[in-house]
């Protein structure tokens, strides 16, 4: 057959195509399972590392069924939507692109050594593409006991050092609601005179050279996100400054 | 274009057309060339990206390496074989498809299999699609000859980047961070007297200069490669 006619290089391209996306759609099938299984133990890996629990990601399943105690997915007024599973059926980024009443949020509620910490999920945008996170809440509600972070497409050595040990560490101990009961969040600062982040009642901590964007996405993604869990955390503080 | 070579097609007889053997002097010299003489990296300057993108820790190069060994001995075969059947006119394309494929395949396994390393490497698996070197050896070597030797061809050349790779990252890894494979070598009391990691190294810019630093050290060694006059 002529190899130039424009036949023959449709039929090339046809049987080409078709045996190519056939191999690729076999495999992605195959090993499906297991990228899921990775993806799942490190969601699990992440929440409990805000509550200070560092286990591998084989690990990670029977750490989890050991700790985290509770699974509630929140609605919108702060009530507990119980026909959903948060930690498989929630996708925050979905849930966040539906129309605002029809949200929900998952709350993780941990126990370790017999003291609640309340692990919320966060989402937001960075430099380039999406940046997430869980950030734990000790049983005050205010003080924060650990924040993990990941991100989709931050630019390595800046905006990708967020998931860094040092960054994440400066978030402990820092509180979220001001002394009137507002809520204010963290915000990632430059020149906020506390590189070395003492000061744990400025709801501030120092920003990462060259990462501005990055840091205030990060900044913006903590107060929105505790803002959706503010009905529910209104009821259960209502509950604990009754007792 | 020789008709008489195109009625006969090599199709996978590994050698038929050619009187050497398996490994034979010449087919020993596809594999040891682009590791001195016409090294990718050094000599062709080519891939330049990836070298500054994945050089400064020793893992993910290494990694990189084995990715692009496989993805460069596979397509170059590949190509080989179907290099009677591909149309002229958009062998590139098919090029393209079939570099994208292998990568995606890669890229599917470390997710299964590695997924730290996967996640290390994130985009720039992806970027093995426009590693000049891949497309560059189909065009120039994979779809002009045999099977076999187009095999050697693409384990050499991925071999000669790989090693440049690993070398950069060697000494990024070792001046900029104190560490070899993620564990500290340099030990502590030099750190307590005088010794500072170089933070340059981290950055990319002396990615380069290790490359240019290595170039140098070849050509002073290689007569070959002095350009004359």
């Amino acid at each position: 057959m002529n190899r130039d006619s424009n036949f023959y290089t449709f039929l090339f391209v046809g049987i080409m195509i078709v045996g190519i996306a056939s191999i690729l759609a076999f495999t992605s099938q195959t090993l499906k399972p297991m990228q899921d299984e990775n993806v799942k133990n490190e969601k699990m890996q992440n929440i409990l590392s805000t509550v200070g629990i560092n286990v591998s990601r084989d690990e990670a399943e029977e750490s989890y069924k050991k700790f985290i105690t509770q699974e509630l997915a929140l609605k919108i007024d702060g009530s507990i939507n119980e026909n959903i599973n948060p930690f498989s059926d929630l996708n925050l980024a979905k849930e966040l692109k539906k129309d605002y009443e029809d949200q929900h949020f998952p709350l993780y509620v941990a126990e370790i050594n017999s003291e609640k910490y309340y692990i919320i999920e966060l989402r937001g945008t960075g430099l380039w593409d999406a940046i997430w996170g869980y950030i734990s809440l000790k049983s005050d509600f205010n003080t924060v006991n650990g924040v993990s972070f990941d991100h989709k497409g931050e630019t390595a050595g800046l905006g990708a050092e967020i998931t860094k040990e040092w960054f994440k560490e400066s978030f402990k101990d820092e509180k979220i609601f001001d002394n009137e009961g507002k809520l204010v969040g963290i915000t990632v600062l430059k020149g906020n005179n506390d590189p070395n982040n003492s000061d744990k009642d400025d709801h501030e901590v120092d920003a990462i050279s060259g990462s501005t964007i990055t840091g205030d996405g990060v900044t913006d993604m903590i107060y929105e996100r505790i803002n959706n869990y503010l009905p529910y955390l209104t009821i259960i503080n209502g509950k604990v400054s009754m007792r | 274009m020789n008709k008489k070579n195109n009625k006969k097609p090599t199709f996978l007889f590994i050698g038929r057309n050619s009187t050497d053997g398996i490994f034979s002097k010449k087919n020993k010299k596809l594999l040891s060339d682009p590791l001195d003489d016409n090294n990718p990296i050094t000599v062709q300057v080519l891939g330049i990206c990836s070298a500054l993108a994945i050089t400064v820790q020793l893992k993910p190069a290494v990694v990189m390496t084995a990715s692009v060994i496989f993805v460069m001995a596979c397509s170059n075969v590949i190509i080989s074989i179907l290099r009677n059947l591909i149309p002229n006119r958009i062998r590139i394309i098919v090029f393209l498809v079939v570099i994208s494929s292998l990568v995606a395949l890669v890229d599917q396994f470390l997710k299964a299999y590695a997924y730290d390393v996967s996640k290390e490497l994130s985009i720039f698996i992806g970027l093995i699609v426009t590693n000049c070197i891949v497309m560059g050896r189909l065009e120039a070597y994979a779809l002009g000859n045999s099977v076999w030797k187009s095999f050697l061809d693409g384990i050499g050349n991925a071999i000669g980047y790989g090693v440049i790779l690993i070398l950069v990252a060697f000494f990024r890894e070792l001046l900029g961070s104190g560490n070899l494979w993620g564990m500290q070598v340099v030990p502590d009391f030099l750190y307590e007297s005088w010794y500072v990691n170089n933070g340059l190294m981290l950055l990319s810019p002396m990615a380069l200069i290790t490359v240019g630093i290595i170039i140098w050290i070849q050509r002073s060694f290689n007569k070959k490669l002095i350009e004359k006059g």
